[in-house]
């Protein structure tokens, strides 16, 4: 396959960046996204010029590092991955394609593709946790009985590997999706109920103050989403957060 | 209880009450409207009673202007907040792909419903505001059904008004569920609530598409 990528170059978050035009050819259908980046920097390296920086860790969906904005869609064209998942099957000989990082004011550009998105971290600092005493008298997690339903639904939560493509697709850039899928996964467990009020109230107050946007249900989010995590799950926390003023 | 009305969630649900407010404002207006297609007598036993009783003019209709004022202000801040949340655009975005035209573009259809009601109260509450509290004519309840029939006879103003109901439909067709969402309806009643908003978000527009048509068709047959 022979591609044209057109990729967001900026030297560092405080210098101005642009779109630079790359040629690529010899690339394989079964290449990963990142595979091809891989081999577009190896090009670039042998000519002298600097290669895009992008992030990168697991490459198998796991860690939600690679953040790209392929083509105008998070993660890509493809449904239910991360950019490391995505075959250069999608696309076809000829293409041309499109790299930005995700966009948003809490998510600066650090350097080419690399975002800062240590909000996410501040965000769960705030209360995205259950504090349990590791002593050694630490109850078997197994002793408490949960509802098969509510504990499917807490894994699906769960399952949000904090990647920021919600924030990236939505208009709005919100963090909804991020903040009440690790609300959801605690307020639908026994071993979460006893700091929900706080959790819900710091998580949601940390949301507010890093500047992310508000949400409008469009539910592009959900459909991005490599792990798709459902809406339900900001209803959930919309109705915990209601619950919360009521309590506190 | 402390209901901090800076969380972005405290004012999404209060966006989604006001809205509520307003649909259920929006179907008693369209149930008296559409009365005056089938009888001149009901149209107007009615609107001489919303027009003269103390509790719609003096209670309702304050809390309505406010439901209306803070559901328009709040609706344009959330959008400039929204905005600001990212300085950088994308070169390519590709909305299509995960979201309707509709759910991305409230501001759009929620600017042409302004729009409209501006005609709107210019065109019946404002002259209704000059009749009673300026003039101070007398009240003759007989007076509404043929004040109505009157200033549909411009072909013009009849189209005006079913784009904006085109408008307020698509409004309607987002905000209506989303309303529910917002307030934390549980998933398993969303199929429900979609069908609803679908029927209603086009069958109300319509039903006022078809008021204004209706007047405008006979006044011509009559004249």
């Amino acid at each position: 396959m022979q591609l044209t990528l057109k990729i967001w170059r900026q030297e560092n978050a405080d210098s101005k960046g642009k779109i630079v035009s790359y040629e690529i050819s010899d690339v394989s259908p079964d290449m990963s996204f990142l595979e091809m980046m891989d081999v577009l920097n190896e090009e670039l390296m042998i000519k002298g010029i600097d290669p895009v920086a992008f992030d990168h860790d697991c490459r198998e969906g796991i860690c939600g590092s690679c953040s790209m904005f392929i083509n105008g869609e998070a993660h890509g064209p493809d449904r239910y991955v991360t950019t490391c998942q995505l075959h250069m099957r999608k696309f076809k000989d000829g293409d041309t394609i499109y790299v930005e990082p995700f966009r948003a004011k809490t998510f600066p550009v650090i350097k080419d593709l690399v975002v800062d998105r240590t909000a996410f971290d501040r965000i769960q600092h705030a209360g995205g946790f259950i504090s349990v005493n590791t002593s050694g008298n630490t109850q078997d997690a197994n002793s408490i009985p949960i509802e098969k339903a509510n504990a499917d639904k807490a894994f699906d939560a769960a399952t949000c590997i904090g990647c920021g493509a919600c924030v990236a697709t939505c208009k709005n850039s919100s963090a909804m999706l991020f903040v009440s899928a690790k609300v959801s996964q605690f307020a639908l467990l026994p071993q979460g109920e006893v700091e929900a009020t706080d959790r819900v109230i710091n998580m949601v107050k940390q949301m507010d103050e890093e500047g992310f946007g508000n949400c409008t249900n469009t539910g592009a989010c959900q459909v991005e989403c490599p792990k798709g995590i459902s809406l339900d799950n900001i209803a959930r926390m919309n109705r915990e957060l209601v619950k919360a003023q009521f309590k506190k | 209880m402390a209901i901090k009305l800076d969380s972005s969630i405290i004012r999404k649900v209060a966006m989604a009450l006001s809205g509520l407010f307003l649909i259920i404002f929006l179907t008693q207006h369209f149930i008296i409207n559409i009365s005056s297609v089938f009888s001149e007598k009901i149209f107007n036993m009615l609107s001489h009673f919303m027009g003269n009783n103390f509790i719609v003019q003096f209670i309702a209709q304050p809390i309505l202007i406010v439901g209306v004022l803070f559901h328009f202000i709040m609706g344009f801040y959330l959008e400039w907040q929204n905005r600001s949340a990212r300085s950088v655009k994308y070169v390519v975005y590709k909305g299509s792909a995960n979201s309707t035209w509709i759910s991305r573009n409230m501001i759009v259809s929620g600017a042409v419903v302004l729009s409209f009601l501006v005609l709107h109260f210019y065109d019946f509450w404002i002259p209704e505001m000059k009749y009673k509290y300026y003039d101070f004519l007398a009240e003759d309840p007989n007076r509404y059904h043929e004040e109505l029939v009157h200033k549909f006879n411009d072909p013009i103003k009849v189209i005006l008004y079913c784009i904006s109901f085109f408008f307020l439909a698509l409004h309607l067709l987002h905000g209506f569920a989303s309303s529910f969402k917002s307030l934390g309806t549980d998933s398993r009643y969303y199929y429900s609530i979609d069908l609803f908003t679908k029927i209603y978000a086009i069958g109300i527009p319509l039903g006022f598409c078809f008021i204004a048509v209706f007047h405008l068709i006979t006044n011509i047959v009559t004249h």
